[in-house]
């Protein structure tokens, strides 16, 4: 089996190690560069909870392989909050809707979310459901979800800040 | 209703922000140093015997440690636990001798990593001599079935016939009788997090340390009796993020099989299913039913008497499986005054992947069987469902009410509820656009639900189900301290996997001692430091940990009251707590002052108190303490919360397709703590509800194999399938617990599932069809509706 | 659930990914958005001991105009979907990508992937077959160009050859309406069935031309010329009566889903409704 020196640039720092060519992309976060606030669900692409912003779009970390991402840019979880002591505007929206309960897909659903309203500011409710229709959660039927991520948007269109950063 | 400061207004769980930065703390983020992973060697066959193991290949494998197989285990360990009297269906954690279901672990693989371990597992090589299987549970009910476990001699792990009042004399008298056939077929709740553990043995110490994505009464001390350890050589650490259980996450063959590898190998192990282990050999598949349903009631819709046979396939062995039968006997008569009921619940084994706690314990099926019969009954008598209800659903001015099975409802004002509900989902409307839908050629249906959740979690169904348990008691506790800065610490003796233990332990203190509850930490301290608890199920924690936080909380009011007291030169009575100060008159002594004296001045501590601020308590079970009487009757919970679901629904006339549009909960567990988490969970539970309704099935072929076993197969609602859901609270104070507060955490779960089926039937009530069977998918609903039309 | 162990290389030429596959005789894979072929290797389902990575091949992305419209295999879902050249002639293809998984799989997913996994029930394999696409394929050997109707050979089974890349779909442009009808149990699950039609009207709105197909009934996306030729030049009404006989032209499959029967039934009343989708398409 070959290994690889994979280095990416995650939340903007550049991070190298040497792994297997089979390590997938959240296994390389999480066990190489442990930076474990991205879950994995059920490894075979369909609960969303790995998501990562891979080269500027929402996609799944367990369905690439790290060696195929080396020399990507790459934004996670922890990468959403402008300080590690304080919460971006998505963040906080999603604490003032209690858009959550476990916190295992919450990684995941705020970096779709993050997709979103990087694209669209004003997204429908419908636009929202599509927007995290691939990320599946079991506490919340959604809804605290759904009125999270409307609130961020109509926080961030208020302040006027371009995509869903900081 | 008392005017509380904080309890029931708007607050953010402190626990959000840690899972919002990234920063939550769940078994697969932690990593302890050489550490090994396990991957298990899974059975694929339904039954058959172990005829060999060839571990040779595997062990040769670079980085892998140890491969252990059955025998040895048990050779090391005890049986786990069974849940009722069946002492001869012995459970190891890997397969000893004969494989059972498929999925079933045979062996377990250690590895420097889970890719090298799963690639060892390959390479073990079992042999496997068939047996004939049994995959239906009205065959495995049959004594001529083959049993799964042979030496228990039958595939009947309990079976009883409950007669609680004058059953056979109202079906004789009764005006009317119908029967009906209502199928629940297998789910269950499927976190996002499979389930998780580390063991790591300290052998100069004689501890092992676990920790683990565990929700499961008592798990420390079955690790230790299996593991045939002192109960204080075990440590569980629960402060470890759960995500989310909803019942299932019970892991107690997993912990042992890694308590023992930890021990034997002297390194620590994780075992994380993947979610095929997860699916097939997780353990952690739900109730799986077929009820019989036979209903006795007069002309007026006034039913007399119920007849419940309720047979659940249990799978290969009996953990609390059987268990899931007895819940509902606590309110086997849903919300209704019926003053007869026989219940003749009968649990077997098959060769399936055992069934284990789904959220609600067996009542979420139940309540869809009661339903679906309430439904039956006014369609059998032209009469209105509503109608039908209001007349049957206990008053306001009836309780606390006794069911003839035993237990006393505490409170309710269904009525209002129910209107309540109506009103905001306008239910007239609802109605009128579905006749309109329907005469532009639509097949169209509004649903309606009537359930209680039994709340408060003791567990009267263990010496209901075997009279040699006789557990009377389900405590929980918390630890309190004011430390000598003056901040408050609470301890609880439990994991959370997302109800918010942290914020409601935190708010209850808060109210007791009036202080910011932002300001008060709670934690989940470790099992050795923990006094007794028995986790997060049963919809208990809002009124025992409340109750138990609350009761510490008053103890240490007290005991700043008699700092003060004693400095204040005034009687106790004299003295008025506001806001962690005490007055007296115009004299009054702050909080920093008492924390002061607590924990540096004994000498201005009134005589024989303790210095330092902390207090415990382990509360009881509201209503506990009694055991079933001969013909079975108990109280089995304290509170009931009431709920009323009210969804419409269209369904496609060619593809069977059921599409939800609006959803209307009525919700009364009495006092919320904290409304947002209250909401969260009961829009959960009907995202739960509308997957065993709609999606949901662990689907198994004529040969006993899973075929639903990823999430390609087993289908969880998106954000695309879950409505927009209204929720309409009202309150009816329990009078039995500490702010009025009844559980809550199985709600929406427990009525959507009844209320959807509802929706669908009365859609289809205008083609003759009908359907009592979950879930109910497009090429079920399609085959219905083609073949009324085939008729017309 | 982890991939057996395999080598990887990632080619920086259609040429170099050729010989590579050559080279590990029948045991390399392309692998290319990987949002099936990961899971399968997750789950051990499949095994290659070669990884060829065909995404940093840039003449692989990207839509084209020509005669026909050219994309790229390597064109992710979500850029082809987008692509104005896309939206503006192969709108068919446009609608069927919006019906592909989840966002998160089209940001991912790519073009010729899908029509290289080859479900039975996957999207773009029945637009494209409405579109009498053809692919390109590239060996070691040379380049050939495929009908799509000839690569599609069965459930996840294509004429490629071990040592052949999918480099290029040629789509012929098509103005006129669509339909694309899906029944899935979930949105974006794999369908149980979907009917699509792409129609063009005359000016007395009788149909000029119209390609009808069904995916998720058989082994592969399949065309009904039958009904087509019926529909070519007659008013597209009383459709009830024009596609009573679908049913009996499909050979449909059972799986754990949905049984034949159900298939069957729901063939043409879900045409029907692609039809008439398309027809108010082709008149707006």
């Amino acid at each position: 089996m070959s290994r690889h020196d994979v280095t990416l640039t995650v939340n903007g720092q550049r991070l190298s190690a040497e792994t297997d060519a089979r390590t997938t992309l959240v296994d390389f976060l999480r066990d190489e560069l442990r930076l474990t606030g991205t879950h994995t669900g059920c490894e075979h692409g369909v609960c969303g909870a790995c998501a990562v912003i891979l080269d500027g779009r929402p996609s799944r970390a367990c369905l690439v392989f790290a060696v195929q991402a080396d020399g990507a840019e790459i934004t996670t979880v922890e990468g959403l909050a402008p300080s590690p002591d304080s919460l971006g505007i998505l963040q906080d929206s999603f604490w003032e809707e209690h858009a959550l309960q476990c916190g295992f897909c919450t990684p995941g659903m705020l970096i779709a979310a993050h997709g979103l309203l990087a694209e669209n500011q004003d997204p429908s409710d419908e636009e929202i459901r599509d927007a995290i229709g691939g990320n599946l959660c079991r506490c919340t039927g959604y809804k605290q979800i759904v009125d999270a991520v409307r609130l961020a948007a109509e926080r961030m269109r208020k302040a006027n800040v371009p995509g869903p950063g900081q | 209703m008392t005017d509380f400061r904080y309890i029931g207004k708007k607050r953010r769980p402190s626990e959000d922000r840690r899972f919002l930065a990234g920063a939550g703390r769940y078994v697969a983020d932690l990593s302890r140093p050489g550490m090994l992973h396990v991957a298990l060697v899974p059975s694929p066959y339904p039954a058959a015997t172990i005829t060999n193991i060839d571990t040779s290949a595997a062990l040769a494998l670079d980085g892998v440690n140890a491969v252990l197989t059955g025998d040895e285990l048990a050779a090391a360990s005890e049986p786990l636990m069974v849940g009722v009297d069946a002492p001869k269906v012995i459970r190891y954690p890997l397969a000893v001798g004969r494989a059972r279901y498929v999925g079933e672990w045979v062996a377990a693989v250690v590895a420097d990593s889970r890719a090298l371990a799963e690639d060892a597992a390959e390479l073990v090589e079992v042999d496997y001599d068939e047996l004939p299987a049994v995959h239906d549970p009205e065959e495995a009910v049959e004594p001529t079935s083959t049993p799964v476990h042979p030496a228990h001699g039958s595939n009947i792990l309990f079976r009883r016939q409950f007669v609680w009042g004058p059953v056979e004399e109202r079906f004789s008298a009764a005006a009317h009788r119908i029967e009906l056939r209502a199928r629940w077929h297998r789910n269950a709740t499927v976190p996002i997090e499979t389930f998780g553990v580390i063991a790591e043995w300290n052998a100069a110490t004689g501890l092992l340390d676990v920790w683990a994505s565990i929700q499961m009464p008592k798990f420390p001390d079955q690790i230790a009796r299996a593991l045939r350890l002192p109960g204080n050589a075990v440590r569980v650490h629960f402060d470890v993020d759960v995500g989310g259980s909803y019942g299932v996450k019970r892991g107690i063959k997993h912990a042992v099989l890694a308590g023992h590898l930890a021990r034997t190998l002297g390194r620590p192990v994780r075992l994380i299913e993947d979610r095929l282990e997860n699916m097939r050999g997780g353990d952690m598949q739900g109730p799986d039913r077929i009820f019989d349903m036979a209903v006795a009631f007069d002309d007026d819709g006034t039913v007399q008497a119920l007849k419940i046979r309720a047979l659940d396939d249990a799978g290969a062995y009996t953990g609390r499986a059987p268990l899931q039968l007895g819940k509902p006997v606590g309110a086997i008569v849903g919300p209704y005054r019926i003053g007869a009921v026989a219940y003749e619940p009968i649990s077997v084994t098959t060769n399936k992947t055992p069934q284990e706690a789904v959220r609600g314990f067996g009542q979420a099926p139940t309540n869809f069987a009661l339903e679906t019969a309430m439904d039956r009954v006014a369609r059998h008598l032209g009469m209105d469902r509503l109608d039908l209800r209001r007349k049957n659903l206990l008053r306001h001015d009836e309780f606390p009410h006794t069911i003839p099975s035993g237990s006393t409802y505490d409170s309710g004002d269904y009525h209002t509820v129910l209107d309540k509900a109506l009103r905001a989902a306008g239910f007239e409307t609802l109605i009128a656009e579905r006749d309109a839908a329907r005469a532009a050629g639509k097949i169209a249906g509004v649903g309606v639900s009537c359930c209680l959740e039994p709340s408060g979690g003791n567990s009267a169904f263990e010496p209901l189900f075997n009279p040699k348990n006789e557990t009377t008691t389900w405590m929980e506790s918390c630890t309190l301290k004011i430390d000598l800065n003056g901040a408050i610490v609470a301890g609880m003796a439990t994991s959370t996997s997302g109800q918010g233990h942290e914020t409601l332990v935190s708010t209850v203190v808060g109210e007791v001692l009036q202080r910011d509850p932002d300001g008060i930490r709670a934690i989940h301290v470790d099992s050795l430091n923990a006094l007794p608890g028995n986790s997060p199920v049963g919809s208990r924690m809002a009124i025992m940990l409340g109750g138990a936080a609350a009761g510490a909380a008053e103890r240490l009011k007290a005991d700043l009251i008699a700092i003060a007291a004693h400095n204040l030169e005034v009687p106790v009575e004299q003295c008025e707590y506001r806001d962690g100060d005490v007055h007296a008159g115009a004299r009054s002594m702050s909080w920093a002052q008492l924390v002061e004296i607590a924990h540096r001045k004994i000498h201005r501590m009134p005589p024989g108190m303790q210095p330092g601020l902390q207090a415990s308590f382990v509360m009881d079970v509201p209503t506990g303490g009694g055991l079933p009487t001969e013909d079975g009757r108990v109280q089995m919970y304290p509170c009931y919360a009431f709920e009323t679901h009210i969804v419409t629904c269209e369904i496609d006339r060619v593809t069977g397709k059921v599409s939800l549009g609006r959803y209307v909960v009525g919700h009364d567990c009495g006092t919320m703590i904290n409304p947002d988490i209250v909401h969260g969970m009961t829009y959960g539970g009907i995202a739960h509800g509308i997957g065993a309704a709609l999606y949901e099935r662990f689907t198994y072929d004529d040969h006993g194999q899973l075929i639903a076993g990823s999430f390609v197969d087993y289908l969880l609602p998106s954000a695309h399938e879950v409505p927009d859901i209204e929720i309409v609270d009202h309150c009816t104070p329990s009078p039995l617990t500490t702010f009025g507060q009844k559980g809550s955490g199985e709600a929406g779960y427990l009525g959507a599932p009844a209320a959807i089926a509802s929706a669908v039937n009365d859609a289809l009530a205008p083609l003759g069809v009908d359907i009592a069977t979950l879930p109910m998918t497009p090429p079920d609903i399609a085959d219905l509706i083609a073949a009324a039309e085939e008729t017309e | 659930m982890k991939a057996a162990a395999f080598d990887y290389i990632r080619a920086d030429s259609v040429d170099a990914a050729c010989r590579a596959l050559a080279d590990a005789n029948g045991d390399g894979k392309v692998i290319a958005g990987g949002q099936t072929l990961v899971p399968l290797m997750a789950m051990r389902l499949t095994r290659p001991s070669l990884l060829v990575d065909i995404n940093r091949i840039d003449a692989l992305r990207g839509v084209s105009d020509g005669d026909v419209v050219t994309i790229g295999t390597c064109t992710r879902h979500e850029d082809a979907r987008r692509d104005p050249l896309v939206r503006r002639h192969l709108p068919l293809l446009a609608k069927a990508i919006g019906f592909v998984g989840h966002q998160q799989i089209r940001n991912r997913g790519t073009v010729g992937g899908s029509l290289a996994n080859a479900d039975p029930a996957a999207e773009i394999a029945l637009a494209t077959l409405l579109l009498d696409a053809e692919v390109e394929a590239r060996s070691p050997t040379g380049s050939r160009a495929i009908a799509l109707n000839d690569f599609l050979q069965g459930a996840m089974e294509t004429a490629l050859a071990d040592d052949e890349v999918l480099t290029a779909i040629r789509c012929p442009k098509r103005a006129g309406g669509t339909g694309f009808q899906e029944i899935a149990q979930r949105h974006g699950d794999f369908a149980l069935t979907i009917a699509a039609a792409q129609v063009e009207l005359n000016g007395d709105g009788t149909c000029a031309r119209i390609a009808l197909g069904l995916g998720g009934v058989e082994d592969r996306a399949i065309r009904l010329p039958e009904i087509e030729q019926r529909l070519t030049g007659a008013a597209l009404d009383n459709l009830d009566e024009k596609l009573k006989d679908v049913a009996d032209m499909v050979d449909p499959m059972t799986d754990q889903h949905a049984s034949a029967t159900y298939r069957r039934r729901i063939a043409g009343p879900l045409l029907k409704r692609a039809i008439e989708e398309a027809v108010a398409e082709a008149r707006a």
